[in-house]
């Protein structure tokens, strides 16, 4: 797993500059990947020891499926580009001690990531390059490189959402919209 | 127990007589704005979502404002203006605001209020953050992604969770020397970056009523900086008046009850507050400008939806009228409409643009331009490792361009006087 710190905002997760992709043209989607995380200063890059980029310079995915965060992870612009390009370099799930709240919601609405919360900040009692398991059926996460583990708070209600896959499928399930 | 203005208008906009703080809802939204950088990907899931014939839930609704990356060579970019254009055609949407066309109006959240589609009472969002700034009219307005600007495209709904609600109350009357920018950077150096997650930000008191719309609207603007979910404030004459004259649209104003429950409640008493910026790479990062000033700088920045606004420009301009200014100054109106207004009015029988270019600023066309950094050629992007004064609302590291460059975030008066003397000046230096 990957850890970077407090208040990551959505211009480090994904730059301006690269938002003119297309997120649907294959060839140009995985533009997106590559950049993830890519404007977060060097010595920020996979805590703690840094400069460690999420996704190596000459690659178009990440080595690591798990992001660990600090406190309002994704502030700042409503691009829903930032869930979009770390799912692009591999990320499956983030664990964050706090999120701001329209990435939140771009992560859940979309169906691009499992936005997990940690009770205390876990940026420094993982590392890095750990191997970590979640358990989301029991909110629960174990650190199989040091053996630390803990609780995660619960999914509540966007987990419907999540199950569903996406807020489109939610809601034709919940019969707000009709089916395709 | 009362409710709050955001309680009833979105209690209002799901056919309900009230709602609770944290409660989930499903709301019927008024307008739906979209961006050259958001609509394209909106509109990709609009299609796969309701199908390639779709047709958008209501085109009176829809307001389309290319304002990003609008004066760039950048194929991409130019590509993406060109989708909106096919859209707008196919859907034959009345509110298309093309570039290269005598519509094109510039940055939305400005453009938004000057077209009329800011209205009391009503609900607006748009795929932009800073879609809050709207609620300046007493209205609930905020950012979204692309999967929800496509959901409420194809059904014109979409889920919200009730926020509680911070009042913000601020007393006394404003002098010369501050704008509302500093009192929106005061309220986010004490509440942190994250204070308002999830919370609705509400503005009151008479130094707020005192101001302009354009100045109510730079307090809204930043309430995403705290992380608010809205910026709120309930409107008066002025607001009514500026609608109206507008937009005949009929609309509704709505007030928090008297007994109405806040989260919290802070009171400033505007007389002693200072100039102040917000220091790199955090907009909650506050220092008064005589802690930080005689800081050199390289370049000023004086544009975006928050600081380029006629008000804005004026503020400057009146400091720089007559001068010249020491650094590289970029002077980028937010709408055409600003940019027009600009050559209108006069200062000593000089007209604003005049005063800037005579002190040696860099104009730009109305757009974001640098505020987001965007494609390499955009006027006053960061390259390097610049150090800026600007009137913009976010420093996090790499928004303007370059990730090693480091932002001040500052008021129209301060941006200017600093860059008068190319290090940071208060205000009161040179205000006579
Ligand atoms: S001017 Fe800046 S903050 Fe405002 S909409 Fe444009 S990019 Fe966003």
């Amino acid at each position: 797993m990957y850890v970077v710190g407090d208040s990551i905002d959505t211009d480090q997760i994904i730059p301006a500059r690269h938002l003119v992709y297309s997120m649907t043209v294959p060839d140009e989607r995985k533009q997106y990947g590559r950049y993830a995380l890519s404007a977060v200063p060097d010595r920020g890059q996979g805590l703690p020891e840094g400069h460690t980029p999420l996704t190596a310079p000459d690659a178009w995915k990440s080595d690591y499926s798990i992001l660990v965060a600090g406190s309002n992870f994704g502030c700042g612009s409503s691009r829903e580009h930032a869930p979009f390009a770390l799912r692009e370099a591999g990320i499956e799930a983030v664990i964050a001690h706090s999120y701001a709240r329209i990435f939140y919601r771009n992560a859940v609405d979309g169906g691009f990531l499992i936005p997990l919360e940690s009770f205390s900040n876990l940026i420094d009692v993982i590392r890095t390059g750990d191997e970590l398991q979640i358990e989301i059926s029991s909110s629960s996460f174990k650190n199989l490189t040091t053996g630390y583990d803990g609780l995660l708070k619960p999914l509540g209600d966007v987990a419907e959402i999540l199950r569903a896959g996406n807020v489109f499928e939610y809601a034709r399930q919940a019969g707000f919209i009709d089916e395709k | 127990m009362g409710q709050t203005i955001t309680e009833k208008i979105l209690a209002a906009h799901a056919s309900r007589e009230r709602v609770t703080p944290g409660e989930h809802i499903w709301i019927d939204v008024d307008v739906l704005m979209t961006h050259d950088v958001c609509g394209p990907p909106s509109i990709d899931i609009f299609k796969r979502e309701f199908g390639q014939e779709a047709r958008v839930w209501d085109p009176d609704k829809l307001v389309i404002m290319p304002d990003h990356y609008i004066f760039t060579a950048d194929p991409h970019a130019r590509r993406n203006i060109e989708i909106l254009r096919v859209f707008a055609a196919e859907q034959e949407l009345p509110h298309y605001y093309d570039v290269g066309s005598a519509r094109y109006a510039g940055v939305c959240h400005i453009a938004l209020a000057e077209e009329g589609f800011n209205r009391p009472g009503e609900v607006l969002f748009g795929t932009d953050s800073h879609t809050c700034t709207s609620g300046a009219f007493g209205m609930f307005s905020t950012g979204v992604g692309n999967t929800d600007a496509a959901l409420i495209m194809g059904t014109g709904k979409i889920w919200v969770r009730v926020p509680e609600t911070m009042r913000f109350v601020f007393d006394g009357e404003l002098p010369p020397y501050l704008m509302a920018k500093d009192l929106i950077l005061t309220v986010i150096g004490d509440v942190g970056i994250d204070g308002g997650t999830y919370r609705a930000l509400q503005f009151t008191g008479e130094a707020v009523y005192d101001l302009s719309m354009e100045e109510r609207m730079t307090l809204t603007n930043m309430a995403i900086e705290a992380g608010g979910k809205n910026g709120v404030i309930e409107a008066d004459s002025k607001t009514i008046e500026y609608v109206r004259e507008r937009t005949d649209h009929v609309f509704e104003p709505v007030y928090s009850d008297a007994d109405a429950r806040y989260e919290s409640e802070r009171v400033y008493d505007v007389s002693v507050i200072e100039p102040v910026v917000a220091k790199p790479h955090r907009p909650d990062n506050r220092a008064s400008v005589s802690e930080v000033a005689g800081i050199r700088l390289d370049r000023a920045y004086i544009g975006s939806c928050t600081g380029g606004k006629l008000g804005d420009f004026r503020a400057a301009a009146g400091l720089l009228k007559g001068q010249e200014v020491r650094i590289d100054t970029f002077v980028v109106p937010s709408s055409t409409h600003v940019a027009e207004e600009m050559r209108v009015e006069t200062i000593g029988g000089e007209s604003l643009w005049d005063i800037f270019v005579n002190a040696g600023c860099k104009m730009g066309h109305a757009n974001c331009g640098a505020c987001l950094g965007g494609p390499i050629d955009t006027l006053g992007r960061t390259t390097g490792e610049e150090i800026v004064i600007s009137t913009t609302n976010r420093n996090f590291p790499g928004r303007m361009g370059s990730r090693d460059a480091s932002v001040y975030l500052a008021s129209p008066l301060t941006a200017a006087a600093s860059a008068l003397f190319g290090v940071i000046t208060d205000p009161r230096e040179v205000l006579v």
